[in-house]
């Protein structure tokens, strides 16, 4: 492999790394609440089409991304609704939100496959695009990669430096301490889950606006569940995510360079690799339970107060 | 007076019968396994349902984007059901659930594109795609400047397999220089993983994409980087105006209104077709205005002699990837030989596996 073959890799790691970065936050932004949302992959594909057809509608791509996120939080309502209004299986809620999303979208997409919208194009930052190694590898991609940079460092800063980032952490980590704090749980709950879906739909809205142009049924194909995996994986740090979802886009695009360079490696031993690491993360985080930093009341509703 | 009665009534009936058959209405269905906006696949299949239904006393229908498996089934029951005369299923995966159907409804025609099995009343079809690919190859050969293509291919079975060779000896009739390069995705339709997939082909020095799936990903990766590509399924151009150069398209009009025609006369008797460009089954798109004048000539004088049947593509002396002959020189390979196609011919580089 030259150099120029490898700085493409890496530029094209961070391209495929977007979409799962983007869920990956807001799913950790959801489970921070302490609601474990297994509705990514619904609540992604649903803001890929909405992302699609106000892009299309309006002509306007910037439009299209913020309705994918509204769209994202409207279907992670949904999980809000049976969760936190009537005290339902997080999981089984969660995994009802992904066939409900991915059914919706397919169904209200089939007349849209096949047409085309304004999307995003690459945009070079000026004088950062012209570091050597770092430039084209970081700052040649299109908008939406740049608004990823910045959302990660963001949340870091919420989680740790906000009353109300502390707020949402109590909520998740010991809600019954939070509400004789005079916290309201369910508040920061609900925010939990809208903000959580807002990202997951950005997510979406990457891979029909930016990463392709166009809509088809089943867009997301499994980058949702990717994203529920790497929160394990990151530990539930911002910080950790953006790691773990280019390593994650780093494999993807290696196994397709292996095979373009010529390999004389079976393809489906390549394209196994995402996978492969997907189940070693879990071994490897579960290992580690002592120093996990999953949320405390992950997964467990709160009863209503009377 | 008996006698003249009873013969009378026979030609009465026969007289009725000859009337029935020709303004019989026939009802066609139609199972694709993806939505028909997608510009490709079934795309294609629909354009001969669209030609079908402007014949006189057709009616058409169609159920798009069902699973293969047994949501196909219930599909095709009832379509029989409703008293369909013929009904197509036109992807792989709905073999085993036609031959189920079929069995059911002994009166109704089925026409399974694609797969191997056969009952009395269900036949199975496809096209030799291979003949367009090759002169798709042609093109390809003809306008690379590094010497190296790429191909995005979806899944190492026969019929992908006998596609890319075909191309890669196109290529290598105008360009015995170049190779072909061949990632797999294992996805028919995964628009981001496969123009991932074309990009890293690009990043090896590929300068012409060309593709066996039906996502217009690969022409979007080629489009933006300033190079050519080859399409597939049907004129994918809209997608990639200034890199589409030409590509090898499903045209099913002629087939199907044979196949509706036969059914009508009640000739129609189950068998095993594989027609290809001589029969209009298979095409090449109209060639991009970037292709220049002699390579389309050159292109066209191939495709006439394919119609014409002189030109069999796969005729020997062809060597595999180790150099080692497959087929002898001067020997034509058969059918079953073209329909269990394990290897790559010298040129390409990449795995089977």
């Amino acid at each position: 492999m030259t150099f120029e073959i490898i700085i493409a890799l890496l530029a094209a790691t961070v391209q495929s790394g977007t979409p799962i970065l983007y869920a990956t936050l807001g799913e950790i932004f959801t489970e921070k609440s302490g609601v474990l949302n297994l509705g990514v992959e619904g609540a992604m594909i649903i803001g890929a089409l909405t992302a699609f057809i106000v892009a299309r509608f309006t002509g306007n791509p910037v439009l299209g991304f913020l309705a994918a996120g509204l769209a994202g939080s409207l279907a992670t309502a949904i999980h809000g609704v049976v969760c936190l209004g009537f005290q339902g299986n997080q999981v089984v809620s969660g995994l009802a939100l992904t066939i409900l999303g991915v059914g919706l979208a397919n169904y209200i997409g089939t007349g849209y496959v096949g047409m085309s919208a304004p999307g995003f194009q690459p945009l070079a930052i000026p004088g950062l695009a012209d570091i050597p190694v770092m430039g084209p590898i970081f700052f040649q991609h299109d908008p939406l990669v740049y608004v990823s940079y910045l959302i990660a460092p963001l949340l870091w800063l919420f989680f740790a430096r906000t009353r109300f980032g502390l707020g949402l952490r109590a909520a998740g980590e010991y809600p019954a301490a939070a509400i004789a704090a005079g916290l309201n749980v369910a508040a920061y709950r609900w925010l939990g889950i809208m903000v959580g879906g807002f990202f997951m739909g950005l997510g979406g809205a990457y891979l029909s606006l930016a990463y392709t142009h166009l809509w088809t049924t089943n867009l997301t194909a499994g980058r949702g569940w990717i994203a529920v995996a790497l929160v394990i994986f990151a530990f539930w740090r911002p910080g950790r995510a953006v790691f773990g979802a280019y390593l994650f886009g780093g494999i993807m695009a290696l196994q397709l360079r292996l095979q373009a360079s010529g390999t004389q490696l079976p393809s489906s031993i390549l394209l196994m690799l995402p996978y492969v690491l997907t189940v070693l993360v879990l071994v490897l985080s579960s290992w580690r339970k002592g120093t996990s930093e999953q949320p405390g009341a992950l997964g467990v509703n709160i009863e209503p107060v009377d | 007076m008996r006698v003249w009665k009873a013969l009378l009534a026979v030609l009465l009936i026969g007289a009725v019968n000859t009337a029935y058959g020709a303004d019989k209405e026939m009802k066609v269905g139609f199972v694709y396994v993806s939505p028909i906006g997608d510009a490709g696949y079934s795309y294609s299949h629909d354009k001969g349902r669209q030609a079908i239904e402007a014949l006189p006393g057709v009616t058409t229908s169609y159920v798009e984007a069902v699973p293969e498996g047994p949501d196909s089934e219930r599909v095709m029951q009832n379509m029989a059901r409703k008293e369909f005369d013929i009904i197509f299923a036109t992807s792989f995966g709905y073999m085993d659930p036609m031959l189920k159907v079929a069995k059911q409804f002994p009166k109704t025609v089925f026409m399974h594109c694609s797969g191997f099995k056969t009952a009395e009343n269900m036949g199975n079809y496809f096209g030799r795609m291979y003949q367009a690919r090759y002169l798709s190859g042609m093109v390809a050969g003809a306008m690379t400047k590094g010497n190296v293509l790429g191909y995005v291919a979806a899944f190492p079975i026969p019929e992908v397999i006998r596609g890319i060779n075909a191309f890669t000896l196109g290529v290598k009739s105008v360009n015995p220089n170049a190779t072909v390069r061949v990632v797999w995705t294992k996805t028919w339709y995964d628009p981001a993983t496969e123009k991932e997939a074309a990009k890293s082909l690009l990043d090896v020095g590929a300068d012409v994409i060309a593709q066996h799936q039906d996502s217009p990903g690969p022409q979007e990766a080629a489009q933006e980087k300033g190079v050519y590509s080859i399409g597939y399924n049907s004129d994918m151009a809209t997608f990639a105006p200034k890199a589409h150069l030409t590509a090898p398209v499903w045209n099913w009009a002629p087939y199907y209104t044979k196949v509706v025609e036969d059914v009508r006369k009640g000739t129609w008797k189950s068998e095993a077709a594989w027609p290809g460009m001589a029969d209009g089954v298979v095409d090449l798109a109209p060639f991009g205005p970037m292709v220049p004048k002699d390579v389309q000539d050159k292109v066209n004088a191939e495709k006439a002699k394919i119609v014409a049947g002189t030109q069999k593509i796969f005729v020997g002396p062809i060597k595999d990837q180790n150099g080692e002959v497959k087929i002898a020189d001067g020997v034509v390979a058969t059918d079953p030989e073209l329909l269990g196609m394990t290897w790559f011919v010298e040129g390409v580089v990449g795995t089977t596996k």
